[in-house]
């Protein structure tokens, strides 16, 4: 006879058979029972967070640096649906997440009972999928399937909605490996043939102006992928760009790199995807981010895409050649076939895309994320390079909000390793940051983790900090505080006859008394000269740190391609601004 | 000036229609799922008709009649493949391979003679008359949705007053069935 268990411990016994080690979470009525089952499980460390929107970007910070899944534990209603926006984010950012939420009993289900709502109902449109479990001998292989549909394919988040009746109900316990895997959804590989591989081997020989432009796909798809991509580059000899979410898989320094494309992407990275003869594109999914205009997107190019969703193809963008699969995968099979094709193709292939690159020096000189620096006023790009400079000998990981700091820290903090970069993209979740960065903490204690964050931004989730003391986390929150949502005010200035409707935020707390309050660390640097110094004292803190760094109130974010336009037509900077580059169509657009 | 709007579809492209058949899991919400997803993402559904095909196997069929550009329509296949209780999409065309019915009861309350005419006009089809009282009949008629659609409307003057579809189900002719990808 086997032993039976409670739902209570067959949650626990899955949660270790599955490797976990922390969760994050918020306890709840109907998820005490579990909650009382966490003393007999002492190899897993819960986090308790102040907010359930915490719980889920933490949890998205540990899973985005680690490699690993995040596991969030909250109660029913409230719980579940504060944990909504973190969801969406994951799924919209392939983050693999376990929410594992408390229901109210079975019996009680669609009374309208307390701290009941519809919770895989709600949920249904942001989890890859999502379990009500009713019957106790279903309770342990759900859980291992949710670890697995998280995991495998495009990652993404997945709930658990456990009534509280069957948390106390017994039933058999069943490990993983016991489990059937009949889902060939989940185990995606390389799906295409030789021939596709040839044809993309093909592109890649006949082409004179190609380019690389790679995703977060490449990170999620493991360091091996990340090797390959490097690996590519240098067999090719190509020029390589990379969306917000892939940065970091090719180092930001290098010679051929040519920094983020996108809106806020540099000039040469842009142009050279509107001019290019070939684009590959490795695990990016042609966001509106990136595409600008769509009939104007890259109209000479033939393009190769490679995506482990089938259902990223030909969605906003119409390829020449899918390669369905894990990055990791294809670029075996591309790599292998090419060096075995096109031995010392990097030498012999130099003339034929020298003028490619002359071309892409060219725009280069434009020195587009450049910006007029003051001995008044800190310049908030002036203080990422400094950060990024202060910091840059240290394996560093980097959180951001949604706005402008964020678009400053993606072009001008570089990143030469995966995981090192954690911020919202797909949903553009302001309060993202601060959170996510105490999940990084926990999955890595030992490593500098800087949230760069705006004031707006980072007053959504700032109870988190209380979450970051208790359980000794020295994150460092720095601030880029120009009093404005400073996005919103830059598309007011541009678009909106400088209306600021209600974009500037009056009585903002005083951030070094509020840091203080929370029992950390407060800093503020006002002048240019002092940022340095204050840099250095953040770093020498070993507490968490709310740095109050005051810049220029009214800096804009540049280059920009402006909506409705394409890639080629990017304003550089107040310059062009006036010169009125933006279309009375276009300031409909977002 | 409009200034919610997110973009402006500039290419134009003509809309098909087609009908999209789902195998599932019959399991809670699985409908929920699909229906969802093509709200979700503002997919068009013209009918739906949904029940269990296999009870051992505990699988559904779900048959959509839904209208698209063909990339949406792409995506809608695509997007529906990924649902984890899906085990495989079909996409039937509507031309002389697919084989296609609708069933509708259709209710007419008149006079005897009007009545008559009715099922006259009924006659056309398969039908079949399923209650008759003095002063009503209630037909059922199998055909393609355009004729019922016909009908309906050449019934509404003869005093329909109650009309129930089914919505469209399909098959494909000859020996062959569809097998994923």
């Amino acid at each position: 006879m086997a032993n039976l268990m409670t739902g209570a411990e067959i949650v626990f016994k899955a949660l270790e058979d599955q490797g976990v080690k922390h969760i994050f979470g918020y306890p709840g009525g109907a998820v005490l029972p579990i909650y009382d089952e966490l003393k007999n499980h002492k190899n897993i460390k819960h986090i308790l967070v102040r907010h359930e929107q915490g719980a889920g970007h933490a949890a998205e910070g540990y899973a985005r640096s680690s490699g690993k899944p995040g596991v969030i534990l909250v109660t029913s209603g409230p719980g579940a649906t504060n944990a909504v926006t973190a969801l969406t984010d994951a799924y919209m950012d392939s983050v693999p997440l376990v929410c594992i939420t408390g229901q109210v009993p079975t019996h009680l289900i669609g009374t309208d009972a307390f701290q009941e709502c519809d919770t895989t109902g709600i949920t249904r449109p942001c989890t890859k999928h999502n379990w009500l479990v009713k019957d106790i001998n279903k309770l342990s292989s759900v859980m291992h399937k949710a670890f697995e549909v998280a995991t495998t394919g495009r990652p993404g988040p997945v709930l658990i909605d456990i009534p509280k009746d069957i948390q106390f109900q017994k039933g058999k316990y069943i490990k993983p490996k016991a489990l059937k895997n009949n889902n060939s959804k989940t185990k995606i590989r390389f799906n295409g043939q030789d021939k596709d591989i040839e044809a993309a081997v093909e592109l890649i020989k006949k082409s004179s102006k190609p380019i690389i432009y790679t995703g977060g796909g490449v990170i999620n798809s493991g360091p091996g992928a990340t090797q390959l991509v490097r690996e590519l580059v240098s067999l090719t000899g190509f020029p390589i760009t990379s969306t917000l979410q892939g940065l970091g898989a090719f180092p930001g320094n290098d010679q051929q790199f040519l920094g983020m494309l996108g809106m806020h992407g540099t000039y040469e990275a842009n142009n050279a995807m509107h001019d290019c003869d070939l684009m590959i594109n490795i695990g990016a999914r042609f966001d509106d981010r990136i595409t600008g205009k769509i009939d104007e997107f890259s109209p000479k190019s033939k393009k190769i895409h490679i995506d482990i969703d089938p259902s990223s193809i030909n969605k906003n963008i119409k390829v020449d050649l899918a390669l369905v699969g894990d990055v990791k995968f294809v670029l075996e099979e591309l790599v292998s076939v090419f060096k075995q094709k096109h031995p010392n193709f990097e030498n012999s292939n130099k003339q034929k895309i020298a003028a490619w690159w002359n071309q892409i020096g060219n725009w280069r000189k434009k020195n587009s994320l450049s910006y007029i620096n003051s001995k008044e006023v800190i310049k908030p790009q002036f203080a990422v390079q400094r950060l990024y400079e202060l910091t840059k000998a240290q394996d560093v990981f980097i959180t951001t909000e949604v706005g402008q700091h964020q678009m400053w820290a993606a072009q001008h903090y570089k990143f030469d390793k995966p995981n090192r970069w954690m911020t919202s993209g797909g949903l553009g979740t302001m309060g993202y940051g601060l959170p996510a960065a105490v999940g990084v903490q926990v999955a890595n204690p030992d490593k500098l983790v800087i949230d760069i964050a705006g004031e707006a931004s980072v007053l959504m989730t700032m109870q988190e900090m209380s979450t970051a003391v208790q359980y000794k986390l020295p994150i460092k929150i720095f601030i880029l505080n120009n009093e404005y949502m400073g996005m919103v005010r830059q598309w007011q200035e541009l678009l909106h006859e400088k209306n600021y409707s209600e974009s500037y935020t009056a009585a903002l707390p005083d951030f070094v008394k509020l840091a203080e309050a929370y029992g950390c660390v407060g800093i503020r640097a006002k002048k240019p000269d002092e940022l340095d110094e204050k840099i250095a004292e953040m770093l020498s803190v070993n507490k968490p740190v709310i740095f109050d760094c005051v810049v220029d109130k009214t800096e804009n974010c540049y280059p920009m391609i402006p909506s409705g336009k394409p890639h080629n037509q990017m304003l550089l900077g107040k310059q062009d601004e006036e010169k009125d580059k933006i279309s009375e169509e276009g300031k409909v657009l977002v | 000036m409009v200034k919610s709007a997110y973009s402006f579809a500039t290419k134009k492209e003509k809309s098909e229609n087609h009908i999209i058949v789902v195998w599932v899991d019959n399991e809670a919400g699985v409908l929920a799922r699909v229906v969802g997803l093509f709200s979700g993402r503002g997919y068009n559904i013209d009918s739906l008709a949904v029940a269990e095909v296999d009870k051992k196997k505990n699988i559904s069929r779900i048959t959509i009649a839904t209208s698209g550009t063909p990339q949406v329509l792409q995506q809608i296949r695509l997007q529906l493949g990924k649902l984890v209780p899906v085990h495989k999409v079909a996409d039937f065309p509507i031309n002389k391979k697919t084989l296609m019915r609708e069933m509708a009861l259709l209710k007419v309350v008149s006079s005897k003679p009007q009545l008559e005419k009715a099922k006259k006009l009924c006659q056309k089809y398969k039908y079949t008359l399923l209650d008759k009282t003095e002063k009503s009949f209630v037909f059922e008629v199998s055909a393609l949705k355009k004729e019922i659609d016909d009908l309906i409307k050449k019934l509404q003057p003869l005093g329909l007053v109650s009309a129930s579809r089914t919505g469209v189900v399909a098959m494909t002719k000859g020996s062959e069935i569809y097998k994923q990808h």
